[in-house]
Formats: C-alpha cells, sequence, structure tokens
C-alpha cells in the first residue's frame, strides 16, 4: 500500500495525542492552571494536527462533514464522530481544569475512554480490510491502542507505565509483524483464486491491461523500498521502543532525557507506520503479478 | 446509504467468456467512449501524450499465460471491471453514503457529489474495479452503463453495456443473473461460470467462463515425404568455385 505522508502522520500524531490525553483524562497527571494549560495544549495539537493531516489525502476535503453519515457501518465515519466527542468532552475537561482549577474527574474518565475508542476505531479502518490480510488480524488494533497508551505515558511523565507499556507495544509490535509476515499466504489468495484459471495448470501474470502505472498500482501496488524493510524494522524497534526506555529509567533522568525519549519514540514510531503501509500487500496487486516481491 | 439491501429484485451483471475472449481491448475503449461523456464526471487521462500517460479506466484487460502440465502454454485475456458483488466491501466502508447498491437490480454506484474522494472503497474492492479520477478526485467505477440499459432514447439492440455492444467476438454476455432461466444464468450453468477470489467472501454476480480445454493436432506432416534435404555438398561450376575460394 502507499505510505502516502498525511496519512502516516495522521494515525503517528493522533494516536499520540489522543494517547496523552487518556492519560490526562484520568488525571495522571492531576495537572490544573498553566501546567494544565501546555498538556493540553499538546495533546490538542498532536490531535487536531494529525486529524487536519488526514485531510489532506481527501479528494474534496470541502465535504468532510457527509463522512459523519455512514456511522452504522463504516469504521472512517465512526472515527470521526469518536474523535469529535473526544475532542470535544477532552476540551470541556480541560477548561475547566485550566480556568476554574477543577479537575472534573467524572468527564476526565469519559474523555479518556472517547480518546482511547478513537484510537481504536482508527485501527479498525485498517484491520477492517480483507483484502490487505496484513492488516487484518486482532494485533492491528491492539498494536495502534498499545502504541498510542506508551506514547501517552511518555508524554504524560508517567516513568513506570510508559516503561511497562512501552514493552508491551514493542511486544505487541514484533507480534503484529511476525502474523503480519505469513497473513497473505494463510488467507489462500492466489493468482489462480483470483483468476479462477488454476484448474488447467500454473497461472503466471502475462501482460498488464496498459503499458503505463494506474490509480490502482500507485496506490495499492507500491513496492518500492521494501528491500529496507528489515533494516527498518530493528530501527523502528529500537527507536521506538527500546530506547526510549532505557532514556526514561535511566538514573536521575529529568527533562532532557524525558524529552529524548519522546522524540526518539516518535521517529521510531513514523518508521513503524512507515512499514505498516509501504509492508502491506493489497490483493488487487495478484492480477498484476505483484506478489512474491517481498522479500 | 452504505448499509447493503437484505435483498435485490434483480441481480444485472456480465458473464464473461475466457474461452472466447481475443484481448482486443474493444470494450475497454468503448467503456472509457461511452463513460467520459455521459454519466458523472469525466474519465479523465493526465499526461496522456508524453512519456508517463495516465488515466481512469472502469474496465481493464490483464492476459494470462497458463502453463499446463504437458503440452503447450495457453494465453488467457481477461477483461476486469466491476463485478457488482452482492456483499460489496466497498459499499459499507464509505463514510459518505456516496457508495450504494441498488435495491431494483442491484447495480453497485457511487452518488459522485457525496463522495470526499477518500479512497477508502477502492482499498476494500479486492479486484482493484474503482480508481480515482485524478482531475475530479471521486471515486469511479463501472455503472453497468445504467444510462444505457435503461435508456429510451437508444434503440433496444443499443440497451446494453457498451463493452457487451462493442465486443466484436461475442466474450460478453449482460443479463439478470438472478433469473435461472436468463440467458446469462443458463450460460453459466452450462459452462461452470466462476467467482474470482471466492474466499474474500464478496459473492460477486458477474461471472467468469473459463477457457475450454484446447484442441490437440495430432503431430502430421504431409509435406515431408516431397521435401528432401538440400544437398549439403555443392556441385559442378558452383562445386568448383567452393573449391577454388576454400584453396585461396
Amino acid at each position: 500500500m502507499h505510505p502516502a505522508p498525511s496519512v502516516i502522520a495522521f494515525t503517528t500524531l493522533s494516536g499520540l495525542g489522543f494517547g496523552l490525553m487518556v492519560f490526562l483524562g484520568l488525571g495522571e497527571p492531576a495537572v490544573t492552571g498553566w501546567t494544565a494549560f501546555w498538556f493540553f495544549l499538546i495533546s490538542h495539537a498532536l490531535a487536531v494536527g494529525g486529524l487536519l493531516a488526514s485531510t489532506f489525502h481527501l479528494g474534496h476535503p470541502e465535504r468532510a462533514l457527509k463522512a459523519f453519515s455512514q456511522w452504522q457501518t463504516s469504521w472512517l465515519s465512526r472515527e470521526a464522530w469518536a474523535a469529535v466527542a473526544a475532542l470535544l468532552t477532552m476540551g470541556l475537561y480541560a477548561a475547566a481544569a485550566v480556568f476554574l482549577g477543577t479537575r472534573i474527574a467524572a468527564l476526565g474518565l469519559i474523555g479518556a475512554a472517547l480518546s482511547l475508542a478513537t484510537v481504536f476505531t482508527t485501527s479498525m479502518i485498517y484491520a477492517q480490510l480483507k483484502t490487505v490480510p496484513r492488516w487484518n488480524q486482532v494485533l492491528t488494533p491492539l498494536h495502534f491502542l498499545t502504541a498510542s497508551l506508551a506514547g501517552g505515558a511518555l508524554l504524560a511523565g508517567q516513568i513506570m507505565p510508559a516503561a511497562v507499556l512501552l514493552l508491551l507495544a514493542g511486544m505487541v509490535q514484533l507480534g503484529h509483524w511476525r502474523v503480519g509476515d505469513a497473513r497473505f499466504s494463510e488467507a489462500g489468495h492466489t493468482l489462480a483464486s483470483a483468476t479462477g484459471l488454476g484448474q488447467p495448470g500454473r497461472v503466471r501474470a502475462f501482460e498488464p491491461p496498459h503499458t503505463g502505472p494506474n490509480y490502482l498500482l500507485r496506490e495499492m501496488g507500491f513496492a518500492v523500498g521494501r528491500k529496507h524493510a528489515r533494516k527498518l524494522r530493528i530501527l523502528a524497534a529500537l527507536f521506538g521502543y527500546a530506547l526510549p526506555i532505557a532514556l526514561i529509567l535511566a538514573p536521575g533522568a529529568g527533562h532532557l532525557l524525558g524529552g529524548l525519549a519522546v522524540l526518539s519514540h516518535l521517529a521510531g514510531m513514523l518508521a513503524s507506520r512507515w512499514l505498516f503501509f509501504a509492508e502491506a500487500e493489497h490483493v488487487m496487486g495478484l492480477y498484476y503479478g505483484l506478489r512474491g516481491q517481498h522479500p | 446509504m452504505t448499509q447493503l439491501p437484505t435483498q435485490t429484485n434483480a441481480k444485472l451483471g456480465l458473464v464473461i467468456d475466457l474461452d472466447t475472449c481475443v484481448g482486443c481491448h474493444a470494450c475497454v475503449i468503448a467503456c472509457k467512449g461511452w463513460n467520459t461523456e455521459t454519466y458523472g464526471a469525466p474519465l479523465s487521462d493526465q499526461d496522456p501524450y508524453g512519456a508517463e500517460p495516465s488515466g481512469t479506466f472502469l474496465n481493464r484487460v490483464h492476459s494470462f499465460e497458463i502453463t499446463p502440465e504437458t503440452g503447450a502454454a495457453q494465453l488467457v485475456h481477461f477483461p476486469k471491471s466491476c463485478l457488482h458483488c452482492e456483499d460489496a466491501p466497498c459499499v459499507t466502508v464509505c463514510p459518505t453514503g456516496a457508495s450504494y447498491k441498488r435495491v431494483e437490480d442491484g447495480i453497485v454506484l457511487v452518488n459522485e457529489a457525496d463522495c470526499i474522494g477518500c479512497g477508502l472503497c477502492a482499498w476494500a474492492c479486492p479486484y482493484g474495479a474503482r480508481e480515482m479520477d485524478a482531475a475530479a478526485g471521486v471515486m469511479k467505477k463501472c455503472t453497468l452503463c445504467i444510462d444505457r440499459i435503461y435508456n429510451e432514447n437508444l434503440p433496444p439492440e443499443d440497451r446494453e453495456p457498451a463493452c457487451v455492444r462493442t465486443c466484436p467476438a461475442g466474450a460478453r454476455h449482460f443479463g439478470d443473473l438472478a433469473d435461472p432461466d436468463s440467458e446469462v444464468s443458463l450460460l453459466v450453468a452450462a459452462r461452470g461460470g466462476v467467482d474470482l477470489m471466492p474466499e474474500q467472501g464478496t459473492k460477486p454476480v458477474n461471472k467468469y467462463l473459463p477457457p475450454r480445454p484446447k484442441d490437440r493436432l495430432e503431430e502430421t506432416d504431409i509435406l515431408a515425404p516431397f521435401l528432401e534435404p538440400v544437398a549439403e555438398t555443392p556441385q559442378g561450376f558452383l562445386g568448383w568455385l567452393d573449391r577454388a575460394l576454400d584453396r585461396l
């Protein structure tokens, strides 16, 4: 799948932002006044910034409001509702904390739940797609949720929860790669099943329909750069999970090491999200003889 | 609405005969020609006369090679367009309700005025049947030529999809696959029509008729006895010339 920068930025940044909102909503840290202002500014900027980035890949962003209508069937529509509900609830909670100096605990809990629900709906947009076997697995929502919570804990300065969640998220990440690598063949999609031509013998894509590229190949036949997949996985695991744990657990770690841990985690997550798209193979590629180019 | 109807009154669709298709791509051109000037946004081209031409097509013809255990390989031309699935995953993922499946005939359509161009429906389609138009920013797909099949301004013989009407080999058939006595249903039953990627659970309406086994001609060459091998060594004058030149 084409790793569109807008979607990578959206899922990574909004994941972090909503993760931070979960912890702010739970009152960890229980901040009010100016401290609260900065915390909520960061969480809302990340979440809203991510959402705005996601509208850049729309063909008609001016019709985005219509996306609220089909929540009964569409995870993308549900995501829109969850995101707005979470942002509004946490906005109220933040206003009370910043301007009135009081934390409305119940509102925070609801906001935390809605934030988590938003991340879940985002993950389900990918996990629901049978056409991309690598995404179509239980670990996809788990990966999004654990990564978001780990990043949120890191930003919220919750050392021990962050360390535990980073470890957990790292393990889910490894599992997602491992299970994902086998998903396509397990699902049983072959050129023979795609064409129904398997009966007389071995099928091979002989000629594509056109000599040039097309939307389908650009969007779903992405294969460039997969040769670096292994190295990028190591970098993602290292910077996204291992290094932040080491940095925050280092004796006497202060704001500087904490900040470095956040930056390292963000860099690792961007690499991880790039791989999430670049490594994902769409079954449509079978018709173009693309299957099997993956190392 | 992106909720799929529990049942449709008809299942209009195509039956494509892979035994007959000659791979001429006339259906591709007829489709592009008709659909670029009627229903919805035109099917645009980018850099059409340049180094890297690219464009929107609702129907594309692939070619596949089948290599049997014994005997010669066989080339199969394979037109592919929207299969108007009964359980269409492209419809349910649409956040705006732009994608829908019609109750009256089962045709899957896009209301372009509601499409935000998010591209999720193209991701959800296993067949690569939906293409985002780069100029209009909306999703395009086969409409089964909805503006032909019910069009009373056209003569009756033209009231079928442009691809079917134009196919010079008669490899494309259009009809109601819900009616077991329709010509297309009888054809599917007689020739063992198949679904593409049945494991995706989309229940496609369009069916593909597999190529028939090829005839095998016996190895006979009736001219062989009359074709004696040409003498290797030249005789007479040419022979002398050959020897003389060798000696030089």
